[in-house]
């Protein structure tokens, strides 16, 4: 049963196969046997979980189901879910119990979808491994000696080990497409604005995105149809129509155009996932589609570009983090400058005071033009060299990673060497643009993915050509054996 | 670009964080390897372009004058590490 | 030596909005502690801020108002510091792209001469909690419910030459917001608040002197004292041969000095840059005809209304125009009385003089225009003297009744009745047989007597003019 799809699932439920009682309880149970061990839940809410379940059945005996009722899934530890604590992966907000809920979370819940817990993350989402987690690291099922990316590490976990039927995630830099790509699921990150940022803990404001982590492109539609849209509370959602994304999952691939960043498959790639990854372009040959190469040159450039905004809005971003209203307050502090200085100090762990302290220094007086407005200039012309690919195909298709998992501990003393193995995610986030990673094959027994990245609110066409490519592959099936 | 220990303990001090003493060789170290990387925007030629603050150059959308929020204190406050009289406690400040 | 002061004002009006400038909490003065602190004022992990649209609008009219550039693009930027008021880590305001820019206004000194001062921009920003140092347990309590109250930073030029220019360009600043109804402009309340930029130079010199900044200073007395005081120590500490530092002070009404505070003393890095949390602010001409459509009559333009129309004087004008409560107060008064002159008089003189002595404001007067309008009346046609009609006022003031009813119940009507004058003008001259032949020897001084004693026998209630004519026929007997 916990095999199944999100979409398999839901039609399981409909068709009375099983109550989300039922299926409810079969997780929980698989999440006591292996999250000990993969660590993929800080916090596993079995009881709530259970209420919403009898209350979806309830809905669903009334008549009143809709296609996400008593579908059990996990929020990444970063959503704010009133009355859970809400940890972002942080000492700091280890006592946090948010007093409201994220606005993703709540479509989620009024939907019908049952909670069964927080999922591990990268402290504040900083990181690429999940492994700076104050609850310590989420394992890689497919072998747990190494990380399962991150940040939204421990999402990825618990779909891939199939601790929960999907999760949700953020993406600022490709922490939903990595994880993904680490573990052999499918993420979406989808447009800047598309999905409501209001209650999701903010890491860099400009970049940050919420998204579904599932097994299939298909999964992905269901719960994008749900989170998407515009919302009142948060400037930066974009007001404008939300499209029925699984209306297009079944439209051919004729006629597509599919263009190659030919930056994307330097000599840093790993030849595993280029042969994995060109694979999958023949398979999308064979549907349809046409390829051919393309430029994105700065690409390279979004390395420091990234590692320049994303630490400078986060410096300001965790000022609020100051011991008075929530979360971490040092012992006996002997003045105003102690409490601060200490409670940040205490309550943050490394990268995250690295990031502090690197964004606070690119927007100090003096730097600031050097660093954060040059960046903010680059970033417009990675927008630019984008929208120059658009002009000549439709989508623009490359490896989501550089490299497989790496090895736990492997790159934890070393920042830059962990920053490097972005560099084929964070481009679309400067540019706000979404895109959809898709395992594709494995390298020593460790799944590799691929992403199509799309223009501005071209989520349905980017699900379209996954699940078409799902419909002929079978990548997106292949689980870890636990 | 090399950062010295003084402009870290600037820019510490600016993020209150205590940086350690036995963590204070190897924040400079990484800060300066960061910055080094950070510093290959140096070498792009960026006049005239303008800054790209939100990636689909939206502007504001505006709220209308209503008040929509009621008074939540208690449950607000049932998480501050210190509240008394509907006040959160600070060690004193001294003007 | 003689010394130039040079002065500059940074005037933080609260914008008198319904909500908050970033949430949906009330701006309510006065509610307990944080009661009206939201998830964005308390600034909760994930919680983001929505720009209140009638925070923009009275930004705009600000700026119509001074004749101003309007920002057609504005962009909030955070201003990071740490502070426990200040719960996000950083304040929202404008700083390169401001909502409005250079304008200027004209201030009237005590000469009468006028001088123009420029406003180098105006802003949108939040205002902080606030911090109270009362002992609580030997911490400080921290109240978020001013967190988030939109404030109009107004910035003017060093265009200011002394602590009184700086009272006048401080009162007509609040003339023109509370004329057009942007903010109560509640001094006691903190709805207006000023911070003074000062500094001094050799007389004729170009270049300007190291400045200091008096912050918060909430009176306009205080304004006047706290700038004095502080130009003063500028001059003590130059000519006895020292430098002035450049920081920020605090002014101490008690001890009539000012003392650097503490906790501003090392130099902060505000590391200005764009509020990703919210888009830049963008405005068309319709919008800002539409604010302009709405504005009220401003302050100079109804001096020169009231000049014309009521026939007052350069002075009258300008006093009863000072604020929008007088000058509306005055135009109901004319409305019922159709005297400008009595009911400026009386406006200027015996309500001013009432509401001084009770320390109210207009809007609390407890004697309407109407009813103002009514006593006048009452002069004109002849019931009550106008020294009686003071009386009366008097007793509407403390709310004893309307002008019918206080002269009908203390027996105050004017006696026009020459037969009952007649007979005391008759007592008075057999009482007073000496001044009377003094009086008929050609002490004319002596007129004054006979009225007084005769509007003393009335109890001030006979017809003066009456008494006047009789008194005279009958004292040449």
């Amino acid at each position: 049963m916990l095999d199944k799809t999100l979409t398999q699932l839901s039609a399981g439920l409909a068709r009375g196969d099983f109550s989300s009682v039922e299926l409810t309880q079969a997780y929980l149970e698989r999440i006591r046997s292996h999250n000990a061990d993969l660590n993929a839940y800080i916090t596993v809410t079995d009881e709530i979980a259970l209420a919403q379940a009898a209350r979806a059945d309830e809905q669903r005996a009334a008549g009143n189901a809709n296609p996400l009722t008593g579908l059990p899934i996990a929020h990444k530890d970063i959503f704010c879910t009133e009355g859970v604590r809400t940890s972002c992966g942080s000492r700091m907000l280890d006592n946090f119990i948010a007093p409201y809920e994220s606005t993703v979370t709540a479509r989620l819940g009024s939907a019908g979808a049952v909670m069964l817990g927080k999922t591990n993350l990268d402290e504040f989402a900083m990181g690429s491994s999940t492994e700076s987690s104050y609850y310590g690291p989420t394992r890689n099922p497919w072998n747990r000696e190494t990380v399962p990316g991150g940040s939204s590490g421990g999402s990825a976990t618990a779909v891939a080990a199939r601790l929960a039927a999907a999760a949700t995630g953020t993406d600022t830099g490709g922490s939903i497409r990595q994880p993904a790509a680490f573990t052999g699921i499918t993420g979406l990150k989808p447009t800047y604005g598309r999905v409501s940022r209001w209650g999701m803990i903010a890491y860099g404001s400009s970049l940050d995105c919420g998204g579904p982590m599932t097994q299939t492109a298909e999964d992905a539609a269901l719960m994008l149809n749900t989170i998407a849209g515009f919302d009142p509370k948060d400037s930066t959602s974009m007001d404008r129509p939300v499209d029925d994304y699984k209306a297009r999952l079944n439209e051919p691939l004729a006629g597509l155009r599919i263009g190659l960043p030919k930056e994307y498959f330097g000599d840093g790639l790993n030849e595993g996932i280029r042969a994995a990854v060109m694979a999958a372009v023949s398979e999308l040959e064979k549907l349809g589609a046409t390829v051919k190469e393309i430029s994105l040159p700065r690409t390279e450039l979004s390395i420091p570009a990234y590692y320049i905004i994303a630490p400078a809005e986060a410096s300001t971003n965790l000022s609020r983090y100051d011991g008075v209203r929530y979360g971490y307050r040092c012992q006996d502090p002997v003045d105003l400058e102690d409490l601060y200085k200490r409670s940040r100090a205490e309550g943050f762990g490394a990268e995250v005071q690295r990031r502090i302290l690197v964004g606070t220094y690119a927007l100090s007086a003096g730097y600031y033009d050097a660093y954060y407005k040059k960046a903010q200039q680059l970033r417009r012309l990675i927008r630019d060299d984008f929208q120059t690919g658009f002009r000549e195909v439709d989508v623009i298709l490359a490896p989501t990673t550089p490299s497989p998992a790496w090895t736990l501990g492997e790159k934890s003393n070393d920042p830059v060497a962990m920053y490097l193995e972005d560099i084929y995610t964070l481009s679309t986030n400067l540019a706000g643009l979404p895109a959809l990673a898709l395992p594709c094959g494995q390298v020593s027994g460790l799944p590799v993915g691929l992403q199509l990245i799309g223009n501005y609110f071209e989520e349905s066409h980017l699900l379209n050509i996954g699940h078409q490519y799902q419909q002929a592959t079978n990548w997106h099936q292949q689980s870890p054996v636990l | 670009m090399s950062l010295d220990r003084s402009q870290v303990e600037n820019v510490a001090q600016l993020a209150r964080l205590q940086v350690s003493e036995d963590a204070m060789s190897e924040t400079v170290a990484s800060l300066s390897s960061i910055l080094d990387l950070a510093d290959q925007l140096q070498k792009i030629n960026t006049d005239g372009v303008e800054p790209l603050s939100n990636p689909l150059d939206a502007t504001a959308r505006l709220r209308a004058d209503d008040v929509t929020e009621s008074n939540q204190r208690d449950a607000y406050q049932s998480i501050a590490p210190s509240a008394t009289d509907g006040l959160y406690l600070v060690p004193k400040v001294i003007e | 030596m003689e010394w130039e002061t040079v002065i500059g004002l940074e005037i933080h009006v609260q914008l008198s909005t319904r909500s908050k400038i970033f949430s949906g909490s009330s701006t309510q003065y006065g509610a307990e502690p944080n009661t009206q602190a939201s998830l964005v004022d308390l600034a909760m992990p994930g919680a983001l801020p929505v720009f209140n649209e009638n925070a923009l609008r009275k930004a705009v009219a600000f700026g119509l108002a001074i004749d101003a550039h309007i920002g057609k693009r504005s962009v909030f930027d955070r201003k990071n510091y740490f502070y426990p008021d200040s719960p996000k880590g950083y304040q929202i305001t404008q700083m390169d792209e401001p909502i409005v820019g250079l304008g200027e206004v004209d201030i009237v000194l005590d000469d009468g001469s006028t001088r123009t001062i420029g406003v180098t921009r105006a802003h949108l920003e939040e205002d902080a909690g606030k911090s109270l140092h009362e002992d609580f347990e030997g911490m400080t309590g921290i109240d978020l419910n001013r967190a988030g109250t939109p404030l109009l930073e107004i910035v003017s030029e060093p265009d200011l030459r002394s602590a009184k220019e700086a009272v006048a360009y401080l009162k007509k600043i609040h003339s023109i917001v509370t004329y057009i109804g942007i903010s109560d402009g509640n001094m006691a309340e903190g709805s207006l608040r000023c911070d003074a930029n000062v500094s001094i130079r050799p007389k004729g010199q170009t270049e300007f002197g190291t400045r200091t900044e008096i912050k918060n200073i909430n009176s306009f007395k205080f304004v006047e004292k706290a700038i004095n005081v502080e130009v003063q120590r500028h001059i003590d500490v130059i000519e006895d041969g020292g430098t002035i530092t450049q920081e920020t002070r605090l002014y101490d009404a008690d001890k009539n000095e000012t003392r650097s505070m503490r906790s501003k003393e090392f130099a902060n890095d505000y590391r200005y840059f764009p509020e990703p949390d919210l888009l830049p602010v963008e405005i068309d001409d319709a919008y800002i005809q539409d604010v302009r459509d709405h504005l009220p009559e401003l302050p100079d333009a109804k001096i020169e209304r009231f000049k014309a129309d009521y026939s007052l004087s350069d002075y009258d004008a300008t006093v009863l125009a000072a604020s929008r409560a007088m000058a509306d107060y005055f135009e109901a008064v004319v409305d019922v009385s159709k005297d400008a002159k009595l009911a400026a008089n009386w406006c200027m003189g015996e309500l001013a003089g009432q509401l001084n002595r009770y320390e109210q404001e207009i809007s609390d007067s407890p004697v309407s225009a109407a009813d103002l309008g009514l006593l006048i009346q009452r002069i004109q046609d002849n019931t009550v003297s106008n020294k009686i009609a003071k009386t009366v006022f008097e007793a509407m003031f403390r709310g004893e009744g309307s002008a019918d009813e206080i002269i009908e119940a203390q027996g105050l009507k004017q006696v026009s009745d020459s037969g009952a004058i007649e007979a005391m003008i008759d007592e008075v001259i057999a009482a007073n047989p000496g001044q009377v032949a003094d009086y008929r020897s050609g002490k004319d001084k002596l007129f004054g007597f006979f009225v007084g004693q005769v509007m003393k026998a009335s109890k001030g209630q006979a017809n003066p003019a009456q008494v006047n004519d009789i008194l005279k026929s009958k004292l040449q007997g």
